[in-house]
């Protein structure tokens, strides 16, 4: 390239650009076309993922930005109300919550690690019916939440167990939902024992269940409570099922769980927020998604804390 | 005959003769033992007795069934779905399995080695420990274990860190680990897998001396692939082989050869013994 | 010497205690057919099949009511399709660029952040779909009165579709990554070792050899984008109509049975059993997509383990 004055320099960059890519190709035995094909897929590929986290940040950043103006401590203290928004708050819901997560884990822990441990540990793989409960159970984790209302409402409202709109109900419809994630879960935690601890247990003169016990269970703790905290809080967050099962949207007492007068939920209680066009409701449903994201984001980490610090290593 | 080019095979001099046959007093009575898996035959026809207090070794290329062999002795081959075994198997007159029998009972009174070290994710002391409290032992655990430890040639190198996890042990030290959380439980047979081939030459040959110290207090039966092994430790050694049927095209193992360790590799009866202690089959 | 010392009745006793556990998943899915047969065969007395199934007017409220599903399936399949057209994209993108390109320190602040936006509640993602992806994406970008314009509407399918996409996203990405990582080493070693670009690497070898567990994550994201209801019925509204014009407002199969099964309805009416009738074709639908996907998954993992 000879040198250039100042007019034509735009054109010799393009031309030692273009130099340079034709060598690189060269000096790498490539087509040219192929090094610039490669840099665009790769970048494709980049903005793909870049709109994803975008779309989450947009979500989280979206969430305060609405709804921080109503981030107080009535908002924690309050019962809802229609009439004073600037009043309002999500009092019963988050009872609501707690005592609904407190039946599910009462539910899902004995249940769901109950049945993981007769799947891994006694259960032959190789019978029909044992694959049978394999594949219901993955199907059972896959089913649309709004389903599980429909089982609620008229298997355990109503029908045999005939519960009523209680928040019982809503936890054991609840507790049905998340039962499959806690299982499989539980029983990738249990395979992770190699079988060799199995075998050196058994060789001594141990039963099965002492293994199980002793050996096999305690190893396998960190996986199972990771996979409890996380379907914990899935079920925190589900709203379609608890709609079906009488989670009233508008109480403004602390429900009980066997109280017939109703009772609610978080994300029953944003949901009737931000039904409402107005403002002040909207911010009041953007706080409640906060204060939820808040708990969710605290329950996961400490869920995987506790996995990555706890994992037995092999 | 040996002829002069094939390797010399070491046999302990204390081995030259062992009990004349009638006072040897037998822990195990095989009779016809078949072991199947999946309705196919891995080992066929066995019949051997195998005494009190001795080391028996079972020697043979891979594959031809020594590990399958010495888990029907423990009844370990229970934990497989698809396994058979048929024949006659007594322990001390009785039938190992009978009705009636509890292979968690077996398993209290024939323990077990096993190839890899497979200590528990615990501390030392809950290893060796872990025996006697499945018995149902709650004091003198400390004597127990101390005394365990001391058996197994550890209790020096591990007696000020009890505690610690038992996976910061060595390989060989794992194994003494395994052998003393064996020996723990005071079973009266001890088999073992293969015991020494994960392991360095110097935890070998710790361990091949405490198998000759611990046949006093035990009967030791024991699969090697190390026929110098073999040679070195036991007082009976048994030569399996596969046996190939050409009309179904199946193979299974079969006992060529059982006899005192040194006729074994001095003076062979069977021809296919003889070429394998020679080195001339693998 | 040989028998055991006590009978051991603790250890069966435990055996079934457990077994009980795992069949009680079985007794869930009994449940659900319970619940659901019974009123949709009552259902099915009342309303022709014909008109159910092939008609695309669904007006319950009507006099006399109308209830061809097919009105709402495409709503549900109107809303989930769009999502798709985003989520596949942006899913397997992101799959391949956290398998194939990215450094370990880019995988470990990735991968984190899809698992946080997999947590997310999907009340919280119908409420971002409707007061913001609706107003200050959709309105201001689309194209002025293409298929009926978005100005102005309250509720667009669209809305909720990006909503469930964005939703998905974690599935598609998470399962096709895990399928992707994988396949072998030596398939990426003997590629590179030919020449191959990392482009031609990707797309020519590690796609096709993973494509089982691709294909299992998008039938999954698919089976969660039909269930979903939440999204539906904050941003795509409540009327139902037989299109897939993203632009219009829509009712799915999910939002009719969350807003009819909360409203006044008394219980042996034919909208009562409507909801039933709904929600059985939701689940065989869903069903059947499961049974596809967990095939699929069991496939890919079988060939490379």
């Amino acid at each position: 390239m000879s040198a250039a004055s100042g007019a034509s320099a735009p054109r010799n960059r393009l031309a030692v650009a273009g130099a340079r890519s034709t060598t690189e190709a060269m000096l790498r035995n490539q087509p040219r076309g192929d090094v610039i094909r490669n840099a665009i897929f790769a970048g494709l590929l980049l903005l793909a993922v870049c709109i994803a986290l975008a779309g989450l940040l947009a979500l989280l950043i979206q969430a305060f930005a609405k709804g921080s103006s109503a981030l107080t401590l009535d908002l924690i203290t309050n019962p809802p109300s229609t009439a004073f928004p600037d009043k309002a708050g999500y009092r019963p819901a988050i009872i609501g919550s707690l005592q609904l997560i407190a039946g599910v884990m009462l539910f899902v822990v004995p249940v769901g690690i109950g049945a993981a441990i007769y799947l891994e540990e006694y259960a032959d793989g190789s019978r029909w019916w044992n694959r049978l409960i394999e594949i219901n159970i993955q199907n059972l984790a896959a089913v649309p939440s709004i389903i599980y209302g429909i089982l609620g409402l008229a298997f355990i409202v109503r029908g045999p167990m005939d519960l009523g709109f209680i928040l019982a109900a809503g936890s054991l419809t609840l507790a049905l939902l998340v039962l499959p994630m806690v299982i499989i879960a539980s029983r990738e935690a249990l395979r992770a024992v190699p079988d060799s601890i199995r075998q050196g247990s058994l060789a001594l003169g141990a039963t099965q269940w002492q293994t199980i016990r002793t050996q096999v269970l305690p190893a396998s703790v960190p996986g199972i409570a990771t996979g409890v905290i996380l379907a914990v809080s899935r079920a925190i967050g589900e709203t379609a099922p608890l709609l079906l099962v009488g989670a009233t949207v508008f109480v403004t007492f602390d429900p009980t769980p066997f109280g017939s007068d109703g009772y609610s939920a978080m994300p029953v209680q944003i949901f009737n927020y931000a039904l409402r066009p107005q403002e002040e409701f909207q911010a009041l449903a953007a706080a409640g998604i906060i204060v939820m994201l808040v708990v969710l984001l605290a329950m996961n980490s400490f869920a995987i804390w506790l996995r990555n610090r706890y994992e037995q290593r092999w | 005959m040996l002829t002069e080019q094939a390797p010399k095979i070491e046999v302990r001099p204390e081995f030259q003769s062992s009990a004349p046959e009638a006072a040897r007093e037998k822990v195990f009575e095989l009779r016809d033992i078949e072991v199947l898996y999946s309705g196919v035959s891995a080992v066929k026809g066995i019949s051997m007795e195998i005494g009190r207090n001795e080391v028996t070794a079972m020697i043979g290329p891979s594959g031809c069934g020594k590990s399958t062999l010495l888990r029907c002795l423990n009844r370990m081959n229970d934990l497989i779905p698809t396994a058979e075994v048929k024949g006659e198997l007594l322990y001390h007159g009785e039938d190992l399995y009978g009705s009636g029998v509890d292979p968690v009972q077996v398993r209290k009174l024939i323990g077990m080695v096993f190839q890899k070290p497979n200590p528990f994710p615990k501390s030392i002391y809950d290893n060796v420990a872990f025996g006697p409290r499945i018995l149902g032992r709650k004091e003198g655990l400390d004597e127990v274990v101390e005394k365990a430890l001391r058996g197994a040639a550890l209790w020096h190198e591990v007696k000020d860190r009890l505690k610690d996890n038992a996976f910061g042990l060595s390989g060989g030290q794992q194994q003494r680990l395994c052998i003393a959380r064996c020996i723990a439980v005071k079973p009266d047979v001890i088999l073992m897998d293969e015991p020494c081939s994960a392991l360095d030459p110097i935890s070998t040959g710790k361990i091949e001396d405490l198998m000759i110290e611990l046949k006093n207090q035990f009967s030791i039966v024991i699969v090697t692939h190390n026929m110098q092994q073999a040679a070195r430790v036991s007082d009976r050694t048994a030569f399996l082989m596969t046996e190939l049927d050409a009309t179904e095209h199946t193979r299974w193992g079969r006992l060529v050869e059982y006899d005192v360790t040194q006729q074994i590799f001095t003076n062979p009866s069977d021809k296919r013994t003889e070429d394998y202690v020679s080195g001339k089959v693998g | 010497m040989l028998q055991s010392e006590s009978k051991r009745y603790g250890e069966r006793a435990i055996k079934w205690l457990l077994a009980s556990c795992a069949v009680l998943s079985v007794l869930t899915t009994t449940a659900i057919v319970f619940s659901l047969i019974g009123p949709t065969i009552g259902f099915f007395e009342v309303v022709p099949a014909d008109d159910f199934f092939f008609g695309v007017d669904w007006t319950p409220q009507f006099e006399p009511p109308s209830f061809g599903v097919l009105s709402i399936v495409a709503g549900t399949l109107n809303v989930a399709l769009w999502g798709m057209l985003f989520a596949i994209p942006i899913g397997l993108g992101s799959a391949v660029y956290l398998s194939e390109y990215a450094s370990p320190r880019v995988r470990r602040t990735i991968k984190p952040a899809l698992e946080v936006l997999a947590g997310i509640p999907t009340v919280a993602i119908g409420f971002f779909a409707v007061s913001f992806i609706l107003p200050e994406i959709i309105v201001p970008l689309w194209p002025g009165e293409l298929l009926g314009g978005a100005e102005g509407k309250p509720f667009l399918a669209l809305a909720a579709g990006l909503g469930i996409g964005l939703m998905v996203v974690p599935i598609i990405a998470s399962i096709s990554e895990d399928a992707m990582s994988a396949v072998p080493r030596g398939l990426h070693e003997g590629a590179y070792a030919l020449g191959a670009t990392k482009a031609k690497v990707a797309v020519r070898v590690i796609f096709p050899a993973a494509l089982s567990g691709i294909v299992a994550s998008i039938v999954l994201a698919i089976s969660r984008a039909v269930g979903e209801t939440m999204i539906v019925v904050l941003a795509a509204g409540s009327t139902p109509k037989f299109t897939l014009n993203p632009v219009e407002s829509i009712q799915a199969m999910t939002s009719y049975i969350a807003t009819t099964a909360t409203g006044d309805i008394s219980t042996g009416t034919v909208d009562y059993k409507s909801v039933f009738a709904v929600g059985t074709v939701l689940f065989v639908m869903t069903l059947v997509m499961n049974v596809v996907s967990i095939r699929l998954v069991r496939r890919y993992r079988e060939v490379y383990e």
